[in-house]
């Protein structure tokens, strides 16, 4: 490589002079454009998992269930009676921060597609999504145009979208957070696999042209940091075309219901490039494009453009050549383009002809497997505290009447209707709970059991304490399962963090994977796969370290949920767990002392187990009325929630339940591993019996038009229900519509 | 309705449209098959016979992707001239969401949808006062009868003309209107901004039906609810007692 006064062309590619040099070894000779192309893009951290490969190792795969772990299109758990669940979670981060509806949009598509690439048929979505402080214009502009690209294209394909988050913290300002989690129904012998196999094979290119759109889109986007000129990254965002989708996935799922496919993968990032040489590694064969059959949106599109191309709704299929024309008349019934592309080859290469010309020949194994693996030395970030804030950190408010309320208005605790009714989250029937409960349960049509859904994420707590934080969202995540009634199975995650190449983030990504390899152990929860998003930073500023994770629970009687809200008078109110709250890391000490700092309190991951050990068991026993874990906003805002939604007041007294302690802190803060159950008196003996010696209380009653928190004698909080309902249920539309 | 005759009773048939983008096709075909006296079947947007049918049904969802106005190309669909001359014929047609949305496309229902008044999409259980069941949708309902379904939508605020207005009055042919727990109309209890609340409303002849809200959705208690199930009952049991009472021709004739 000789340096001229010009960068050379890797460079702009995005490719380190070494990876170049290992390009060349590779290939014996230097590679030309296209060749180069493919590489840059194979070998971009958002394909290549350059910096993730290693310690992405740690995380638990393994379990009974698991049917399809990590390295395909999406992980499959076996749920019984020859039916599996398919499901994936997976980041739309930069597209969205740039674009936010089309970003958000074309993010659903590539999740959908990913689902029915396993032959599943999409049942849900969930989407956590984390913004700055929607005081700002730009921020409200984001999740307005987020949440509308969601909606527009989950309601189009009749997806429902059935959970997800909503989090905003300043960290998130330059570099919002757009993460997607599509969920599917397969019969066990109905799954297809990404696998190209059989030389001779024929390789199909199915749905929408290709055009130039999305050029780059994995390494531009996805593979660096933002600054001034992302405005100008804007072509690189796609644009969806949910319809065209929809028609793709009924085509693929009858192709598959008629056994036509030898293989099916979607074309995400890099498109071609990555979809063909994935499908060839997988089955260890070579595959032939010839790029010249590919239809094109537009004319005079260079070869490379036609092979990094991420133009949406297009996927590519393996047939047989005598199913071939069975395939194709699927296609054609669905109104949709379906052209022979390729074949399957025995030679280990992926080759590009144009026509009888081959212009690019590289080894599968090369383009897949070796992209370089970086570990990056960790460094421990300076503002990692070694103990938590002492107690009297901050002076406590005299009012802590206005605090609940404050709380209350939070975006991050208040009603989230003002999205979830954008969403339609009843088509399909399935809905055995409505959004605004811990997880979302779906019923499996024809069986009495189903499955329950959760999304979770805090990149607050993981700023504070990266492992302590990854081990409290895998902890919380299972916990609002286990609040439904369902037991926890198994997650995918998407990890989101800044710029790897730099040792604090490199130390929070190694801190939270090995944080959630450890819970997810404990918790019998392995990992099916996911998505690693790197490089999310503006300006130099990471966003908080946030590994978001999707849960899965199982349901085995969808007549016999847990729900979070207060039903009857004079029901007894039980505080179960022994986790003590803190103000370190809390939405209280976010909003009403405006910081985030302390040490936050680490997860009893074997308490974890037995605590949602008996949530469940009270549930299923029918004892437990309702079911709500205590997480944002504490003990107050937990209550207040189970008392808005069900409509009912409660009275409880706090007095004693910890020795010591400040009563804003007890009531405010926060730690995990404590869950509220309520129930009638006359089954208080049986739950003692469920219980043993686990740490149970009785705090209170429900009944009233008030929520009333006791403490030594004193009313520390004492409001009418109307109050905190008005507070929790408006503060979202009136933050976006500024009514 | 359960008509327990000792012979056996032919099922009501029921054909659910699928037009490229429908996607509460599946839906409706599964509520149909929770009756005992209900067959449903599938018809594909190019099929031109309807032969064999009692009720067809165009189903929510986002009809050839619905990039144009809600329902204005899938009127043009092979499968909508047969459906027209099946409701000619006196055949009943319901189209829910989508599929009222494309009965006005077609002209086979007066008036025309405008975007929700908040200009979103909006999914959430809404109160309907059931104006009539003097028709084959409405009939296990009482006149009056407050029922719980949800909407889920983006274009369902319904416009009409004051002429055409007049005469969805003088007919008894507004069927369900938004309203709140007490069966009031209210502007608050209108999730859509539409025209005097309205959310369903049937032809002159009252064998065709569009209606926003999704009675498909809401048959089963363990989904929510199951106030939709009384559109169902209605249908089959306006079929059924039509061919108790006489052989199904003359309900087609007389309408």
């Amino acid at each position: 490589m000789s340096a001229t006064s010009q960068k050379p062309e890797y460079e702009l590619l995005g490719l380190k002079s070494h990876e170049y040099d290992a390009i060349c070894e590779k290939l014996g000779r230097k590679p030309n454009y296209v060749e180069l192309a493919v590489f840059s893009l194979m070998w971009s951290e958002h394909c290549g998992y350059k910096h993730s490969r290693k310690l992405l190792r740690k995380l638990p795969t393994q379990g009974e269930l698991i049917l399809q772990g990590p390295g395909e299109n999406a992980g499959i758990i076996d749920i019984g009676a020859g039916q599996a669940i398919a499901m994936k979670i997976e980041s739309h981060n930069h597209p969205s921060a740039i674009e936010p509806f089309q970003g958000a949009a074309t993010g659903i598509g590539g999740i959908v597609r990913d689902i029915f690439a396993m032959g599943a048929r999409p049942i849900a979505n969930l989407d956590p999504l984390h913004f700055g402080s929607l005081q700002k214009a730009r921020q409200r502009f984001l999740l307005d145009g987020v949440v509308s690209g969601v909606a527009s294209y989950g309601n189009c394909m009749g997806i429902p979208t059935v959970g997800g988050e909503i989090h905003v913290e300043d960290a998130y300002e330059g570099n919002c957070l757009v993460n997607v989690m599509c969920v599917g129904l397969v019969d066990q012998d109905k799954i297809l696999r990404a696998r190209a196999e059989g030389p001779g094979n024929l390789v199909l290119l199915i749905g929408s042209t290709t055009g130039r759109d999305g050029i780059g889109g994995a390494s531009v986007l996805a593979s660096a940091e933002f600054d001034e000129t992302a405005e100008e990254k804007r072509p690189t965002v796609q644009v969806g075309d949910p319809f065209m989708e929809k028609k793709l996935l009924e085509a693929c799922l009858e192709m598959r219901d008629d056994g036509l496919l030898v293989a099916l993968q979607d074309l995400g990032a890099a498109g071609i490039s990555s979809s063909a040489s994935e499908m060839a590694s997988r089955g260890g064969v070579g595959i032939d494009i010839d790029i010249s059959r590919v239809p094109l949106r537009e004319a005079g599109m260079e070869p490379f453009e036609i092979m990094i191309s991420e133009s949406q709704e297009r996927m590519l299929a393996i047939v047989t050549p005598e199913m071939k024309d069975a395939a194709l008349a699927v296609c054609e019934k669905w109104d949709l383009d379906a052209t022979e592309v390729g074949q399957v080859t025995d030679s280990g290469h992926f080759r590009v002809f144009q026509g009888r010309e081959m212009i690019a020949d590289m080894p599968v194994a090369a383009l897949v497997d070796d992209a370089p693996a970086y570990v990056v030395e960790a460094v421990r970030p300076a503002h990692l505290a070694a103990e938590p804030l002492p107690e009297d950190h901050y002076e406590a408010p005299a009012d802590l009447n206005g605090v609940l309320t404050d709380l209350l208005r939070s975006p991050n605790i208040c009603s989230k209707h003002w999205v979830y009714q954008q969403y339609d989250h009843m088509v399909q029937t399935n809905n055995a709970l409505w959004p605004g409960a811990d997880a979302a349960v779906l019923r499996i049509k024809g069986r009495q059991s189903g499955v329950a859904l959760v999304t979770d994420g805090n990149g607050r707590r993981c700023f504070l304490d990266p492992r302590r934080g990854a081990r409290a969202v895998v902890a919380e995540a299972a916990r609002n399962l286990s609040c439904a009634g369902a037991r926890p199975v198994a997650i995918t995650n998407c990890l989101n963090f800044g710029n790897p190449e730099k040792g604090e983030i490199y130390y929070q990504f190694q801190e939270a994977v090995e944080g959630m390899a450890e819970a997810c152990l404990a918790l019998e929860t392995p990992v099916t796969g996911g998505n690693v998003s790197f490089y999310n930073e503006s300006f130099g500023q990471a966003i908080y370290p946030n590994p978001v994770i999707g849960m899965m629970g199982i349901i085995e009687d969808v007549r016999l949920i847990g729900t979070p809200h207060f039903r009857d008078e004079g029901d007894v109110i039980m505080l179960v767990g022994g986790a003590r709250p803190a103000v370190d890391g809390s939405e209280y000490q976010k909003i009403i002392f405006g910081e985030v700092a302390g040490r936050i309190p680490d997860v009893d991951l074997e308490r974890e187990r037995r605590l949602q050990l008996l949530a469940r068991e009270a549930i299923l026993e029918g004892i437990a009325k309702s079911a709500h874990d205590v997480s944002d906003g504490g003990l107050a805002c937990c209550l207040a929630e189970s008392a808005i939604i069900g409509g009912k007041g409660a009275e409880v007294d706090i007095s004693g339940v910890w020795p010591g302690g400040r009563p804003d802190i007890l009531i405010f803060g926060e730690a995990p591993g404590l869950v509220v159950l309520t129930m009638e008196e006359k089954n208080l003996e049986y739950f003692g019996q469920l219980a043993l010696d686990f740490p149970t209380r009785i705090i209170g009653r429900v009944g009233g038009r008030r929520m009333v928190i006791r403490m030594n004698g004193e009313d520390r909080v004492n409001i009418p229900l109307s109050g905190a309902d008005r507070a929790w249920r408006t503060a979202l539309e009136t933050m976006m519509e500024g009514r | 309705m359960a008509a327990s005759s000792q012979t056996e009773i032919t099922p009501v048939r029921f054909g659910v449209v699928v037009f490229p983008g429908s996607n509460c096709d599946a839906d409706s075909y599964h509520a149909v098959s929770t009756f005992a006296g209900a067959e449903p079947r599938y018809l594909w947007h190019k099929d031109t016979h309807l032969d064999g049918l009692d009720c067809v049904i165009l189903p929510g969802g986002f009809s050839y992707g619905d990039y144009l106005r809600c329902g204005a190309i899938a009127r043009f669909s092979p499968i909508m001239k047969a459906v027209r001359r099946f409701a000619e014929d006196g055949g009943l047609v319901i189209g829910i969401c989508n599929g009222f949305q494309i009965l006005l496309e077609a002209g086979m229902l007066p008036g025309a949808m405008l975007q929700n008044r908040g200009l979103k999409f909006i999914c959430k259980l809404v109160n309907l006062r059931v104006e009539s069941n003097r028709t084959p949708f409405t009939g296990a309902y009482e006149t009056g009868q407050v029922i719980r379904l949800p909407v889920a939508h983006h274009e369902g605020n319904y416009y009409i003309g004051e002429a055409g207005m007049r005469e969805l009055e003088e007919n008894n042919q507004i069927i369900v209107r938004y309203c709140d727990e007490d069966g009031a109309i209210t502007p608050k209890a209108n999730p859509n901004g539409s025209l005097a609340n309205i959310a369903g409303i049937c032809n002159r002849e009252r064998n065709v039906f569009g209606v926003m809200p999704h009675p498909e959705r809401v048959c089963d208690e363990i989904i929510g609810g199951a106030d939709g199930r009384g559109v169902f009952e209605s249908i089959i049991g306006a079929v059924a007692g039509a061919g108790e009472q006489a052989d199904p021709s003359s309900l087609r004739s007389s309408g």
